[in-house]
C-alpha cells in the first residue's frame, strides 16, 4: 500500500498555556473523502489551521510522505495543500474572476484550463465573474472561496465548515460538488457541525471532543456509532425536525 | 494680489503637489501592504535627488556603496532564514537579487561617475541605486518583524528613517545640492511663465499615476499586492508570499520617492535632510485619505501644494505650521466619524 496522501501523527496545539488540541493523528488517503465532526469548540478548525501552518504544532504531518512540519503556509500551498477557511477570506474589493486567477497565482500558466473546470463545477461563478466578491451571496461566497482554492490544483482540499450560515438548498448543492471532486482527483477533508450531511458523502470519519479523536472508523459504521447517534446525528434530527 | 501674482501661485502649488501626490500614493500602497508608515519616504526623495544629482557633478555617489553592503546584509539574513530547509533554488535567487543586482549597479556606477552621461543616463542609474536601497531596507528592517503591531513597525520606521538621514549626511554633505533641469524649455502664456521642469513634473506624475493603475488592474502581481492589502491572510493561503509583496511595496515606493526627488532637484535646492519635510507633506496628504484612498490622497496632495503656496506668500514664516495644521480638523472629523477605537488583534 501506498503512503497516504496526508499524515497527521501526534498533533498537538496550545494557545498560550491552553492546548486546544491534544495528541491527535489522522490519515486521508488517495482520492479519499474524509470528515472530522464534532460540537463546537471541539478543535477541529484549530486542526485544520495547523495543518495549513497558520498556527504552530507540535507532532508531524507529511503530505505524500514529504514532511511539510514546520514550513510556511506558501510552501504548504506550493506542495499541493488548500484550505478554504471558515471565514472564506476572500479578496472582497475584486472581482470574482480577479480571486479565481489569484488562486492560480502558482501555477499561472495552467490557469486557463483551471478558469474552465471552477466555471464547470460552479456555473454561478461565471454569470457573476464581474461582480465584486465582497457583493455575492454567503452561497455564492463559499462557492468563489472553494474555486479560488481549486484554481491552485490542491491535491488534497480542506474545507472548514462550508455549510455555516448557509441555506439547505446551498449546502445540498455544495456537499453535492465536494462528491464530484473525487471524480477529479482531489481529496477532501471536510470539517462539519452538520454531522449528517457530511457523513453521507464521506468515506471516512473522525470524531472529535475536547481537543483529541474519541471514534474513528469507516463514515457508515461512525453515524450506527450510538455515541454519535445520541450527542450528533440526533441533534440534527430534532433541528431537521422542528424545521 | 493681482491676477499675475495668483496664477504664480496656483502653478506653484500644483507643481509642488503633483511631487507630494506621488509620495502620498507610495504612502498609502506601502501602508495597505505591509502596515508601515513609511517615514524613510523622505530619504528616497533625498537620495534619489542627491545621487542624480552627484552624478550629473561628475561624482561617484556613495548611494551605490550603500546598496551593494545592504544588499550582502540582506544575503546574510536570507541565508539565516533558509537554514531550516536547504532549497539551493532559493538561495540561488537570494544571490541573484542580493548580490549580483546591487553589483551590477555599483560596476555600471563606477563605470559612468565622472563622465558627462546624458541626463537620462543619469536618472536611470540613480533611480537603480534608490531601488535597491528600497528593497534591500525592507528585507533587512522590516521584513523580520513583519508579523508585528503598526506601532512596532512604526518604531523600526522611524529608526530606519535615522538611520538613512545620518548615511545621508556621510554620502553628500551637508551642503546643499541642484541638479540639471530635464528640459530648459520655457512656455509663455500671457504673463505667465510655464517652465519645461513644471511640465516635466506634470508629464511624468501623470504617467506614474497612469502606470500604477494599469500595473493593479491588469497585471497578475499587481493584483497579488492589492490582494495583500485586501487580505492578508487570504493572499497567503493562495500562495502569495507576504515577503514578496512587501519587497515589491518598498520597490515601488522608492522608486516614487527617487523620481520625486529628481523632479524637484533642479526647482529647489535639496539638503541631505530635506526629504524628511518634503516626505511630512505627502504624508499629510495620505492622512487625509486615510491612509487607504488613492484618489483622495492625490487630490488631497494638490490641496497641500495650493496651501502651501498661498501661505508661503502671505505668512512665509509659518507655511510649514499652516501645511502640518491641515491634519487637525481630518483628525478629529475622522475621529467622530470612527465608531470606535479597536485594538488592533493578531
Amino acid at each position: 500500500m501506498t503512503a497516504p496522501l496526508l499524515s497527521v501523527s501526534g498533533a498537538s496545539i496550545a494557545y498560550g498555556k491552553v492546548e486546544a488540541v491534544r495528541a491527535v493523528s489522522l490519515d486521508v488517503g488517495h482520492n479519499e473523502i474524509v470528515t472530522i465532526v464534532g460540537a463546537n469548540g471541539a478543535g477541529k478548525t484549530t486542526l485544520l489551521n495547523a495543518i495549513m501552518g497558520i498556527l504552530p504544532q507540535s507532532g508531524r504531518i507529511r503530505l505524500n510522505g514529504v514532511d511539510i512540519t514546520g514550513i510556511e503556509i506558501e510552501d504548504r500551498v506550493a506542495a499541493g495543500l488548500s484550505l478554504v477557511p471558515e471565514h472564506r477570506e476572500l479578496f472582497g474589493t475584486m472581482s470574482v474572476e480577479d480571486n479565481l486567477q489569484l488562486g492560480a497565482f502558482r501555477n499561472a500558466r495552467a490557469a486557463a484550463q483551471s478558469f474552465e473546470r471552477v466555471y464547470a463545477l460552479f456555473p454561478r461563478l461565471k454569470e457573476r465573474r464581474q461582480q465584486l466578491a465582497g457583493t455575492l451571496s454567503g452561497g455564492e461566497q463559499q462557492m468563489l472561496a472553494m474555486g479560488r482554492a481549486l484554481m491552485g490544483e490542491p491535491r488534497l482540499l480542506m474545507l472548514d465548515e462550508p455549510s455555516l450560515g448557509l441555506a439547505p438548498l446551498i449546502v445540498a448543492d455544495i456537499f453535492k460538488t465536494v462528491g464530484e471532486l473525487r471524480a477529479a482527483g482531489v481529496s477532501v477533508l471536510l470539517v462539519e457541525q452538520n454531522a449528517k450531511a457530511a457523513l453521507q458523502i464521506a468515506d471516512r470519519a473522525y470524531v472529535m471532543e475536547l481537543g483529541h479523536f474519541i471514534l474513528d472508523g469507516a463514515a457508515d459504521t461512525v453515524a450506527a456509532d450510538p455515541r454519535v447517534v445520541a450527542s450528533y446525528l440526533g441533534f440534527q434530527n430534532d433541528a431537521a425536525a422542528r424545521v | 494680489m493681482n491676477t499675475t501674482i495668483l496664477l504664480f501661485l496656483i502653478q506653484d502649488g500644483i507643481t509642488n503637489g503633483a511631487v507630494y501626490a506621488l509620495l502620498g500614493l507610495a504612502m498609502v500602497l506601502v501602508f495597505a501592504v505591509t502596515r508601515v508608515i513609511l517615514i524613510p519616504q523622505g530619504e528616497f526623495v533625498a537620495y534619489g535627488a542627491l545621487t542624480y544629482a552627484t552624478l550629473a557633478a561628475g561624482q561617484t555617489p556613495g548611494t551605490a556603496m550603500l546598496a551593494m553592503i545592504m544588499g550582502l546584509v540582506a544575503f546574510c539574513f536570507d541565508l539565516f532564514a533558509a537554514r531550516k530547509a536547504f532549497r539551493p533554488k532559493a538561495i540561488l535567487r537570494a544571490a541573484a537579487v542580493d548580490i549580483a543586482f546591487p553589483a551590477i549597479v555599483l560596476a555600471l556606477t563606477w563605470g559612468l561617475a565622472g563622465r558627462a552621461n546624458a541626463i537620462p543616463v543619469n536618472i536611470a542609474l540613480s533611480l537603480l541605486i534608490v531601488a535597491a536601497i528600497g528593497l534591500f531596507l525592507y528585507r533587512i528592517a522590516f521584513q523580520p518583524i513583519a508579523h508585528t503591531s503598526v506601532l512596532v513597525l512604526l518604531i523600526a520606521s522611524v529608526g530606519a528613517h535615522l538611520a538613512l538621514e545620518g548615511f545621508g549626511l556621510i554620502f553628500f554633505g551637508a551642503e546643499g545640492l541642484r541638479g540639471p533641469a530635464i528640459s530648459d524649455a520655457m512656455i509663455s502664456i500671457g504673463q505667465l511663465q510655464i517652465t519645461g521642469q513644471s511640465l516635466a513634473v506634470y508629464g511624468i506624475t501623470l504617467a506614474l499615476i497612469v502606470a500604477l493603475w494599469l500595473f493593479f488592474d491588469f497585471t497578475l502581481y499587481g493584483k497579488a499586492l492589492r490582494a495583500t492589502a485586501v487580505n492578508r491572510l487570504g493572499a497567503r493561503l493562495v500562495g502569495i508570499r507576504t515577503s514578496l509583496s512587501g519587497q515589491m511595496a518598498f520597490l515601488l515606493a522608492s522608486v516614487i520617492g527617487a523620481i520625486s526627488g529628481i523632479l524637484i532637484v533642479p526647482i529647489t535646492t535639496l539638503y541631505y535632510d530635506t526629504g524628511f519635510i518634503v516626505g511630512l507633506k505627502g504624508f499629510v496628504a495620505a492622512i487625509i485619505g486615510g491612509l487607504i484612498s488613492y484618489p483622495i490622497t492625490a487630490a488631497a496632495a494638490i490641496v497641500v501644494g495650493l496651501v502651501e503656496a498661498f501661505s508661503s506668500f502671505y505668512a512665509s514664516n509659518y507655511k510649514e505650521v499652516i501645511v502640518f495644521t491641515l491634519i487637525i480638523p481630518v483628525l478629529v472629523l475622522r475621529s467622530l466619524a470612527a465608531p470606535e477605537v479597536e485594538e488592533e488583534k493578531e
